[in-house]
């Protein structure tokens, strides 16, 4: 899609955001975000956060300045959001998405975070959740390796770990019925592969885990029985 | 417009009442400003916060009062979605009962609409007979019977908390019939939230003052039989005071009435404590800057407004 049509298209993506989103998650989910300063004023940076909900991705992007919203680009799975045609319409053109497949075909050359590495390029934010899947309620489960490779790709470029609580609950994968609970993000200092670079990816996932989970124990959370 | 959303047959005690609230907050606003001045201690910077939150909730309050009946039971709706809402953010859930919780939330704008629609049957049986019934049985469907009882117990509680007693202060709005003696519903509302709140006041400063013996230790270690007399004999006063002013109660029916209030709202605060103290947590959430969630600024109303409701009701209407 050309640029012109982008023009068109953004104003509705801004009004989207403060007209419906913004207000839905204050009034109906009580958002409250904590640390909102440590967030990326500009690209290329690439913020983290754990995945229980669709809503995590609406909620990582009411969290930034209407300014931003156009340099905001979520990574989505390509076998989901582009599975229908007005899903995909809707996610590419209105979220912003990268589709990302997560499954290589048998036997493609082709690198999955290509797309990623370019958005980074130019100058975008990339929102990663390196679960690679929203899987079961307030459950964090092992990052993938895709957030290390990425990392390593571009060293210098900042990692704001975020951690999300109530939406998993909210609105969990498989159930369409959605159940209002006070909702958190709570936001940390970023990192860089750069820095953090010794142990390699191994060790910088293990990192990110440890620093989202310490995100999560500020937070005094009740947990599902 | 602006008539379809003021109601027009606001007392003039309320007004004057509410003009005199504006005032005391702007002199104890005036008052921390002077001892907190340039001061950036935590609990000055929490104790600056905390007035700033009490002109939020003093606008809102003020506004619900002289609005239209529609307007203002938006307000009260909205005030029990959030205190339900954090209720259950705050004690344990099951998964399987997510559903039933819709239920739950689902009982609030009906119960506010009985309320509204000044239906006093449904609104006394709703909760406490259908609902009651209702959501055990959308449990049993579910079928998960693990934790089944304290889940049916933790969910009714909270229901009953923050829906049908607190509907009780909305059901103050429409309980004087038109023409009735004293300042109206709003005059109803605001004597029971005034003396309520300040309650919690006296009590704290008698408690600081002249706190000697611990009343309930083991719930509420601040809590003094000191503080807890000093204050609900000073409310006994204002509540003889205000009472001519903006009820049809008269004295010494007055005194009662502040005795009532004053006790009852300190058994609603400890109560939520006890909740807290359960949970172990602090606060009942974080929604209002200085005070805490909504738990912690209702926690007493959720006592005093079905009492006092109920002895308006039966005493003069």
């Amino acid at each position: 899609m050309g640029a012109p049509v982008r023009l068109l298209i953004f104003p509705f993506r801004v009004l989207l955001f403060v007209a419906v989103i913004r207000p839905f998650l204050a009034i109906v989910l009580g958002l409250q975000a904590r640390g909102r300063e440590l967030l990326p004023v500009a690209g290329p940076a690439i913020v983290v956060a754990n995945h229980n909900s669709h809503l995590d991705t609406a909620v990582l992007m009411s969290l930034f300045p209407v300014s931003l919203l156009g340099r905001i680009r979520p990574v989505a799975a390509a076998d989901y959001f582009l599975s229908n045609p007005v899903l995909s319409w809707f996610s590419r053109h209105i979220v912003g998405i990268i589709p990302v497949q997560r499954r290589r075909a048998e036997g493609s050359a082709e690198d999955p975070l290509a797309p990623i590495s370019e958005s980074l390029r130019q100058g975008n934010i990339v929102l990663f959740f390196p679960e690679g899947t929203r899987g079961e309620p307030e459950v964090m489960v092992d990052f993938k390796k895709g957030i290390a490779k990425l990392a390593e790709r571009h060293p210098e470029v900042p990692i704001v770990p975020v951690f999300l609580h109530g939406l998993g609950k909210s609105l969990p994968r498989g159930e369409a019925i959605f159940v209002p609970f006070l909702s958190h993000a709570v936001i940390g200092e970023s990192v860089r592969f750069g820095v953090a670079a010794e142990g390699g990816q191994e060790a910088f996932l293990q990192r990110l885990r440890e620093e989202i989970t310490r995100l999560a124990e500020s937070l005094k959370v009740a947990a599902w029985l | 417009m602006l008539s379809h959303l003021l109601n027009s047959e606001v007392h003039q005690n309320v007004l004057l009442a509410i003009a005199g609230l504006w005032a005391m907050l702007g002199l104890a606003t005036a008052i921390t400003a002077g001892i907190t001045r340039g001061s950036a201690t935590k609990s000055h910077r929490e104790l600056r916060l905390r007035v700033r939150s009490w002109w939020v909730i003093l606008l809102l309050f003020s506004a619900s009062l002289v609005a239209s009946r529609l307007l203002a039971m938006a307000f009260f709706t909205t005030i029990s979605f959030m205190a339900l809402r954090e209720y259950f953010s705050l004690v344990p859930s099951r998964r399987a009962d997510r559903r039933v919780l819709f239920w739950a939330y689902l009982a609030i704008p009906l119960q506010f609409y009985w309320i509204y629609t000044d239906w006093y049957g449904m609104f006394i049986v709703f909760i406490p007979v259908y609902v009651f019934l209702f959501l055990p049985a959308r449990m049993v469907t579910i079928g998960e019977v693990q934790g089944f009882t304290s889940a049916a117990g933790t969910l009714h509680w909270g229901l009953m908390t923050t829906v049908f007693s607190l509907g009780h202060l909305a059901y103050l709005l429409v309980l004087p019939p038109p023409q009735a003696d004293g300042a109206g519903g709003a005059g109803l509302v605001l004597f029971l939230v005034v003396l309520t709140e300040l309650n919690d006041v006296f009590q704290y400063v008698w408690g600081k003052s002249f706190g000697r013996h611990k009343i309930i230790p083991k719930v509420s270690p601040n809590k003094t039989v000191e503080g807890f007399v000093g204050g609900l004999l000073t409310t006994t006063l204002l509540a003889a005071a205000l009472a001519p002013w903006l009820t049809p109660i008269t004295f010494p029916m007055s005194l009662g009435v502040g005795a009532l209030i004053g006790s009852v709202g300190f058994i609603g605060d400890v109560v939520i404590s006890a909740l807290k103290r359960d949970i172990g947590v602090k606060d009942s959430g974080s929604l209002i800057p200085g005070h805490g969630g909504i738990l912690d600024r209702i926690d007493s109303l959720t006592y005093t407004a079905p009492i006092f409701f109920h002895f308006v009701r039966y005493f003069y209407y």
